[in-house]
Order: C-alpha cells, then structure tokens, then sequence
C-alpha cells in the first residue's frame, strides 16, 4: 500500500514539469488544501525507485518509427511516460534495490490510416514480452509481477478492445492480473478498473497548447462550450448506445440555446475558443475519458463531467469535486438549470483552482528531448 | 435457403413483410432482437437489459413510433447491483417537452458571464488605475452636437473614474450645457471668453488657447490623474484609455489622420494610386529598432498644397497641424504648481497661448513616452467636419411651436440636384436617400407641426420606393 502511494507520487511528478508560462503569469490561485495538495507539491526523488527493462526495439522504438503519429495523439501516455522513467533520477539501473519495475511497450501505436488505434495484436506483444523479461530476470517470477507496472492507455485500459461489451467479455489479459495498471479508463465497479489500477489523464500535446495560449484578460465569452460527435454515425445508426444516450441528449435539448457553443465542427481555433469559455463539457462517448479533461484544465474552462460513475486521474489526490462540475446522466436536460444556479463565488473560486500551476503540471507530460540524465539538485527539472 | 426460396417464395415474402411491418411498430431493427433472442447468452446478459424485457417494456408502453433516436423517452433500464450500477447497452435519449432557452436561465448566465469578465478585469486589466482627465474644446455651431454626443458616449463607456473639463468659446451656453448634462459624468464647464474665428487657423490656435485653459483648472483644482485632449469632433477607440493607464508623465499615441477627401482631384488620386497604395497618414511617435522615441510622424501636406480649406465652411481638405494635441497624454502632476515633478516640464503659467505643438510644454522632447506598442496601434482618429458658419440648426435641436414665416436662409447649403456622389464609394441604397433627405429638409423649415407626421410617412414612403427602385436596378 506505501509502494501504491509512491508510485502515485511519482506519476504525479512525472507528469509535472515545465509549464513556465503559468509561472508568469499572474497567480491569483488557489493553493489545493489537504492531502491533495500535499502530493501534488510532493517530491518522491531519493525515496523511489524504478527499474525499466531494457527490452528489445520491436517492442517500442520501431513501433513508433513506423508511425511516428503515435507521439501525438490521445494514447501518447505510454511513450511520454518511457522517456519521463529514461530521464529521471527516480530510475535505478541497480534492478536489486528497486521498488517498482516498468516495461516499456508501445501497445497502442498500430494506427490505422485514419489515426485510430487497432488493439488486435496488442495483447500477443504484450504476453510475448511478459515472457520476455519473465524468462531473463527473475523479478517477474518472484511475485507474479505484484510489483510490475504497465502503461495501458487505450479505451478501455487492458482489455485491449474499443467495444465495452466485447472488452468486458475478454477481461483483462490474465497475465496482467496482479501487475499494477496505470491506465487512463476509470469507471466505478466496473470490471475493466482494476483494484490497484491507477488512473492518469490522457495525453494531450502541451507545445501546441502553449503554443495556442491567448492573452488573460480576453473575457470569457462562451458560457458552455463543447466540439465533437454527438453520434456515431458508422457505430451507432440508431443511436443510444454512443454515449449511453447523453451526448445525443445534450444536443437536442441544447442545440437551439445560444449560450451553448456546441456544434461538431472541427475549428481551427478550439484552443483559444477553450480559453473564452467558462464551461467546458467533458460528456463521455465509447469510454468515459477523454483529452478533453485535460484541455479544459490547461485553458482554465471548468470541465462538466457528464458520465456516470467515472473515476478521474488521481481521483485519490485532486479533488475534482472542487474543482469540476458533476452531472448525472439523467440530468442531462436540466444542464442550463444546473450550470445557471452554481453561485458565483463557487465559478470563481473553481477558476482559481484551476489556475493553480501544480494542477496544469499535474494534467501534463513533460517532453524531454533527449534522453540525458537529470540532477536533483533543483526542483526546476531541465530535462522538459 | 435458394433452395427453400424457389419452394416458397411467397411464405418467405409474406414474413420478410411481416418483420417490416414489426420493425415500423417497435421504431427498432426486429432482426437484432431476434437474434439476440436465438443466440447464445453472453455472461453479462444481467447488465444488459434481456431482449425479452426490452420487448415487454415497449409493448406495455405501446411506443410511439417517431424517430428512433428522437422524442421516445424509452425507461431508463433497472440498475442491477451485480458489476455496475452503469448498465451498458441500448439507452433512451432524454429530451425535455420544452428543448428551448429558458428566459430566466438566459439571464441568470448572463449575468455570471458579466461577474466572470469583471473579476477577469480586476485581475489582468490595468492594476490601480487613475483617474480620466478629458479636456475638451467646443463652441456651439450645427455639428456640435453630432460632435460632443460621440465624445459624450465614448467616456461614458470608459470603466474608469472621469472628469471631463469642457471649455467652450464665446462663454457658457446652455445649448453645450444641455447637452453634457446628458452624459452623468462628472463635467467641469468653463467659458472662454473670445469667439471661434471663422478661419482654420483661428480656430487651432483659439483652441489651444483653450485647452491651455483646461490645463490652468486642473492646476488650480489640483486634480490628480491622467490628462487627455479629446477633440469633439475626433473618435476614440475603448483602448486608448487601456493605454494610457501606462503613461507615466508625458506620453503619445499614434492618431489616425482622416483628413476629409470629399474633394480631392482625380488627378490626386490617380498620382498617389500609381506610387503605392494610399496608406492612412498617421500622426505620432516614431520608435526605432529598441522601441525607444527616434522621432515623430507627422502629416504629409504636400498632396494638399493649394487646396486645403482656410474657412470653416470651405470644401476643401481639412489638414490637421504638425502634432496634434490629442495625440497627447500628460500625468496631471506635471502641471501643479508643487510636487515633484521632472525638471523637464515647463511651467504652463509662464505659456501663454502661443504655442506651436504639444512639445512645446516640455524643454526636451526626448522625454515624451511613446505608447500603443510604440506607436504602432492607432488608438483614435482626427476628423474635422463643419457645417457653413451661416448654417442655422434649431436650438437644442427641438423645433418649438413653429413660427407661421420663417426665413429661408440666404444661401442654401444644398443645391436643388444630388451632389455627384462616386459609385464605389457609398452601397447604391444611400444614394436615394440623400435627395430624400435634402428636398424634405428644406421643407421641414417651413414645414407646420401638424404635418409633420404626414411628411414623416411621406418620407418613409419615399424611401421605401427608392430602396425598391434600387432593387430594380
């Protein structure tokens, strides 16, 4: 269980660094109280340590120099999360005193033409390198891979399946049973969220949303805010299965109501509209997460969570009940009433939190260009 | 089944037929449910919700067979206890009778919007901004009140603390009084005792005389805040008083110069398309590579030479001076009397009323503070449009009981044919509206109250005529 805690602390960390410009600009924020906060603040380096197994490329760089998409879009989790363990000091390369173990496989990087993931093969790549570093070092033996942990970032975690029926039907990949999961599925009694799983936000690029950042006094002009499908045309003909019915709901109660920018457009400036907004929706579609968490975050829109039962990343640390605004499935036609009567010192104050830095650093990856060896003599990490 | 097909086709026909009809009744593709119904259980079938049930809760509830994805507001399917509250599976689209903005909603959104921007603006706009000093020259004449409501509208829609010190030629009249009072801002009205000439060059000098006079009450009154020349006739951009927030004694902003066209030669105009794209001429500082004051823009007059306006009522160009006083920002403890101040500032007492330019306040004028990213953002604009100095208008523009003769005026400003009006430069719908306007005006003067409303219709109907001949066109 302090294993469990470390490890939180150290993908805390590692999703850190380097969001300098929160840091210049101006920090009327909010501290994050409690235990929260605490983590988030925390520095695990000197009381951790991590193994990663050096396996062979086909498991990971000539995957992605196949398809070098896989850096860049949503299940990017896996290869950010390699380099972070590459370059950071918590890594030991002494496997005898380390306290957790990584296997670095890029499971989620066969994209199709289009740029979606197929997640047919992954669990073949991922049995033949448990066997792999079952057969060459004797930790994963020693307990049954207890204290191994796999990055899973695919829909529905490590099931390996973008269909939740089917998902739920295979279960998780038996090999991986008692290995830790850090995935970034998250859903309350349900099969695919393991005991000791650990959610963790999806990867959303950070150059190109710094890059997009637009001045802070621009007013905030947009009350809800949201682009995407809200059904699945090729899936879902008939609709109801997308979404358990709620995206399809918020469009149709909500499609004629001008302080509802909803639409399925895909504009050009979604990242500085993100910033204009005060609302932002998060609705689940196939899987209840999405980078859209993460993105309202960064840009400061409070993020309306419309999916019932859904754990968020670090769920245990941030308090997301503070922070986000929580809607049932059911009350999706009631959304205006809802958002119109929070009072709004409570707006106000969730927008402070959000500007918090530690929260940003929290939802990000760092991006290490090369991977160089960092001395903890500072807190600043010069490797992002 | 070709086999069983060519033995009966009509049976295979008939249910083919049948499914159809099922599947238009329960909006709901039949096959799946049949098959769901023949194939083996999956091991969540208590998740989802059974086939048979599915199709036992839709024929209690004897579905209205919309749109499938629409209006039917199919039961929400019983939460089991085993795995997941949250059932996966087929879910019903939940729509609410009324799917409109609700007014009071509309409102209340509304209104956090405005309580998000304002704490936005306490945080990021400008930290502990001063107080809006507005000076500003005026007398009364026919384009008075079109001038001073613009200037009036402006301030008013400035979030910061202002006082706006109007000195008027020729004394204090009630006609400007009237018109400021308009404005709920707090005014400080001063008369000046000469009358506006007639001449441009009387009247730049007169008004700088006047704003020299501005200048002294703010001395005496020891008001503290930022110093602005708003000329009534100019147009102000909300960010200029953004910017100015930042000047810290003497400051300039860049002024767009709209020096009225109406009349320039086609030989001006071709000579400057064949050199280079006309640019609006600008007014202000000039800041080299370091963003530091290299030197000032000022007006080009040589495309004016010989045809610029000297009377007010001339229809020539208008040209501005060298630097225009607007164009200037003063912190207004470089004019009290004590204080510190730098030694830079002359003392505006010691002035008296001739002075060329605004730089003339200051011994040197490397000092002055360029600001709008140096002077590369344009915050306002200088325009100058009189009416003939003969041209009379009704006091306060309300037409009291009309008089039974008036006096038509000896030279009417608008002749009885349309001014030649370029085609590219004004939509053709206008173009009947001028001569609208100009033959009803001439008899609004004469015109009796009670008809007044008659010539309103008439005109209105005119006007639609026009647009409709227009639309012909």
């Amino acid at each position: 269980m302090r294993k469990c805690l470390w490890l939180w602390g150290l993908l805390f960390f590692a999703l850190g660094f380097a969001w300098s410009i929160t840091a210049e600009r101006n920090p009327c924020t909010e501290r994050i109280s409690g235990s929260a906060g605490d983590v988030l603040e925390d520095d695990p380096v000197g009381r951790l340590k991590v193994y990663v197994y050096e396996l062979p490329s086909k498991y990971n760089k000539k995957i992605l120099q196949k398809d070098p998409r896989c850096l860049s879009h949503m299940f990017a989790a896996e290869i950010f999360m390699h380099r972070f363990l590459l370059s950071s000091p918590v890594q030991t390369l002494n496997p005898e005193g380390a306290d957790w173990f990584y296997t670095p496989i890029y499971a989620t990087c066969d994209l199709t033409p289009t740029g979606l993931p197929l997640p047919f093969k992954s669990p073949r790549m991922v049995r033949s390198a448990i066997q792999l570093i079952s057969s060459s070092w004797p930790y994963w033996n020693r307990t049954e891979g207890a204290d191994h942990f796999f990055v899973v970032p695919h829909d529905f975690g490590a099931y390996f399946h973008y269909q939740e029926e089917k998902a739920i039907e295979r279960g998780i990949l038996p090999i991986l049973r008692r290995a830790t999961l850090v995935q970034t599925f998250g859903q309350r009694n349900h099969v695919c969220l393991n005991e000791g799983s650990i959610t963790i936000p999806p990867y959303a690029p950070p150059q190109k949303m710094r890059a997009r950042q637009i001045p802070p006094d621009t007013p905030r002009s947009i009350f809800v805010y949201f682009r995407g499908l809200f059904c699945d045309v090729n899936n879902d003909p008939e609709g109801g299965y997308y979404a358990r019915g709620a995206r399809a709901a918020v469009w149709e109660n909500f499609k004629s109501n001008p302080l509802f920018d909803i639409s399925t457009e895909h504009p050009t400036t979604y990242y500085e509209d993100m910033q204009r907004a005060i609302f932002c929706l998060c609705p689940l579609g196939w899987a209840p997460w999405s980078p859209r968490l993460v993105e309202a975050i960064v840009f400061g829109c409070i993020p309306v969570i419309i999916a019932d039962d859904t754990v968020l990343p670090f769920a245990d640390a941030i308090p997301w009940e503070e922070i986000g605004v929580f809607v049932a499935e059911e009350d999706v036609p009631k959304l205006d009433k809802i958002l119109t009567s929070i009072p709004s010192h409570v707006i106000l104050r969730k927008q402070r939190l959000l500007a918090n830095p530690s929260m940003k650093r929290a939802m990000l990856f760092p991006q290490p260009t090369l991977p160089r060896r960092c001395f903890p003599s500072n807190i600043e990490w010069p490797c992002s | 089944m070709e086999l069983l097909n060519r033995r009966r086709p009509f049976f295979w026909l008939v249910l083919h037929g049948l499914s159809c009809l099922i599947s238009l009744l329960l909006g709901f593709r039949f096959s799946r449910l049949v098959f769901l119904l023949l194939s083996t259980s999956s091991t969540y079938t208590s998740p989802f919700h059974s086939p048979t049930e599915l199709a036992k809760t839709l024929d209690i509830r004897s579905v209205i067979p919309a749109d499938p994805v629409g209006n039917v507001p199919l039961p929400f399917p019983n939460k089991t206890a085993t795995n997941s509250r949250v059932v996966v599976g087929r879910h019903g689209i939940r729509i609410r009778p009324w799917p409109h903005p609700n007014p009071v909603e509309v409102m209340k959104a509304h209104r956090i919007i405005e309580r998000v921007q304002t704490e936005q603006r306490l945080q990021f706009g400008v930290k502990d901004p001063r107080k809006i000093i507005v000076v500003t020259p005026t007398y009364v004449r026919t384009f008075q009140s079109l001038h001073l409501t613009g200037v009036m509208h402006s301030l008013m829609l400035v979030p910061y603390d202002l006082v706006w010190i109007v000195v008027e030629a020729g004394g204090v009249s009630n006609e400007t009084a009237s018109l400021i009072a308009k404005s709920g801002l707090r005014t400080i009205h001063v008369g000046f005792n000469q009358r506006m000439p007639n001449s441009w060059d009387g009247r730049h000098k007169l008004e700088t005389k006047m704003r020299l006079r501005g200048l002294r009450i703010v001395r005496e009154k020891k008001l503290d805040g930022i110093v602005i020349f708003a000329d009534d006739s100019n147009m102000h951009s909300m960010e200029l008083f953004d910017e100015i927030q930042n000047v810290k004694w003497f400051g300039a902003v860049s002024v767009g110069i709209l020096a009225s066209s109406a009349n320039i030669d086609e030989t001006v105009v071709e000579k400057r398309g064949e050199e280079e794209n006309p640019r609006m001429p600008v007014q202000g500082p000039a800041c080299n590579v370091s963003n530091m004051l290299a030197g000032w823009h000022t007006f080009n007059t040589l495309p004016f030479a010989g045809k610029t306006a000297v009377y007010i009522d001339d229809r020539a160009t208008v040209l501005p001076r060298k630097l225009e006083w607007s164009g200037f920002i003063l912190n207004s403890s470089l004019l009290w009397k004590d204080g510190d101040k730098p030694e830079w500032m002359k003392d505006i007492d010691t002035l008296d009323g001739d002075i060329e330019s605004p730089l003339d306040l200051v011994k040197d004028p490397s000092v002055v503070e360029p600001l709008g990213s140096c002077g590369r953002r344009v915050l306002l604009w200088w325009l100058r449009v009189e009416a003939r100095a003969d041209s009379k208008f009704p006091p306060r523009w309300i037409i009291d009981p009309p008089l039974e003769i008036t006096v038509p005026s000896k030279r009417t400003p608008w002749p009885d044919t349309p001014p030649e009006l370029p085609s590219h430069e004004k939509p053709v719908i206008r173009i009947q509206e001028p001569i609208i306007k100009h033959t009803t005006k001439t008899r609004t003067s004469r015109s009796k109250r009670r008809s007044k409303r008659k010539h309103d219709e008439t005109r209105t109907d005119r006007g639609t005529t026009g647009f409709d001949k227009t639309l012909q066109n």
